[in-house]
């Protein structure tokens, strides 16, 4: 039985589309065979920061109102094995998202993938609401910034009210914070939230923290996602995180600005 | 694979890569905005013609494509159906059961009719 993960925030911007194809590049490179599902229908992103963009012939729209067959839609990765991205319509808009629509895709999906990831558009509408409703598994991207932290909230409390789970008061979605964009010397000189003050208030389970990092704008000017750059500080960070969803006990790193020893001292132990 | 290799198969600078590939994705983009979404349309046509001369199974159409700066490729791969297949598909159709003696070719054929029937 597949398991359904949806990458939300309420508020744009945060990196939602970003930490999506990182983290479905994640499972994938650890064996599972993963779909990643772009619901911002009308402003598709997801194509272009995974680099398949070139590729999309039909959409997840196209699917729902039956014009073209699911495995016509589906974009094999080029670099990674068992990944796949299903993209959105870029013509139409949100309304296009039925309920039953994407449940139907969703289910023949199951079928043949380990995980479902959705990556959520900004907002509470139904956009949002569609990439949510069938989760077992929230990841709530969050920046260490006053808006985002409340609109996490908005969007945690819409979980807990709205998607199926709750409707049908079966065993609640899981919710798991990523903070991304933390920036530890910031912290240090008191201009940003600290991890902690961000897990005091939303108080929910840390998956992880991703480092402010230039190679997330370079990963994207290229199309590929920042998981594979494994030099970098936010490549590492989110394969951890992978690791943590994925029931392993990985210490948290880039948390505290770097000392020389400290650095060399984690970079051998990604290795 | 590894992040060097990435980048010595492409030496340009990110943002230079990231300038095309925007480009290219936006030009498609505009030129498609004015006219409706053609390609499901195209697809069921080109299928249509096709069933009328060879039994296809919708489910192994594959169309690729690939949008380039100077030229796009379409690419359409229709699986035909071995000759036996055929010929028992076509045989279970003109029956009024099909031949209980080969359940796969009735199940095909079944398929092969509910494509035809929906185009």
């Amino acid at each position: 039985m597949s398991k359904i993960i949806v990458m939300t925030s309420g508020k744009g911007g945060v990196g939602k589309t970003t930490s999506s194809a990182a983290f479905a590049t994640g499972l994938a490179l650890r064996g599972f065979k993963t779909v990643v599902i772009d619901f911002d229908v009308g402003l598709r992103n997801l194509d272009l920061v995974m680099g398949c963009e070139r590729r999309v012939v039909f959409d997840f729209i196209n699917v729902i109102n039956g014009e073209a067959k699911l495995n016509q839609a589906l974009i094999k990765d080029k670099r990674i094995e068992n990944l796949y991205i299903l993209p959105t319509s870029q013509t139409r808009d949100k309304d296009a998202l039925t309920r039953e629509g994407v449940e139907k895709v969703l289910n023949e999906l199951s079928k043949e993938f380990d995980y479902i990831l959705c990556d959520s558009p900004a907002g509470i509408e139904r956009g949002a609401l569609m990439s949510l409703y069938f989760a077992d598994h929230a990841i709530i991207v969050t920046n260490p910034e006053v808006s985002s932290v409340r609109d996490s909230d908005r969007i945690l409390g819409v979980l807990n009210s709205r998607s199926r789970r709750a409707e049908q008061g079966l065993e609640p979605v899981t919710q798991q914070l990523l903070l991304t964009r933390y920036d530890p010397e910031r912290v240090e000189r008191g201009e940003m939230l600290k991890v902690d003050d961000v897990l005091e208030i939303l108080a929910i389970p840390l998956l992880g923290v991703i480092p402010e990092s230039q190679a997330v704008l370079r990963a994207s000017n290229v199309g590929m996602p920042v998981i594979l750059d494994e030099v970098s500080n936010a490549g590492l960070a989110y394969s951890d995180a992978v690791g943590r969803f994925l029931g392993e006990d990985i210490e948290h790193r880039f948390v505290t600005p770097q000392k020389k020893g400290l650095f060399s001292r984690l970079l051998r132990r990604s290795a | 694979m590894s992040i060097f290799n990435f980048f010595r198969a492409a030496p340009r600078a990110s943002a230079v890569q990231a300038k095309e590939r925007l480009q290219i994705v936006m030009a498609h983009e505009r030129a498609g905005r004015s006219g409706p979404d053609y390609l499901p349309m195209l697809q069921q046509e080109l299928l249509a013609v096709i069933a009328k001369y060879v039994n296809i199974d919708e489910n192994k159409v594959e169309v690729k494509l690939d949008r380039g700066g100077d030229c796009s490729t379409l690419e359409v791969n229709i699986e035909l159906p071995a000759r036996e297949q055929a010929k028992a598909a076509a045989a279970a159709k003109s029956a009024e059961k099909p031949a209980g003696n080969d359940d796969a070719a009735g199940k095909r054929a079944a398929g092969n009719a509910g494509a035809k029937k929906r185009i």
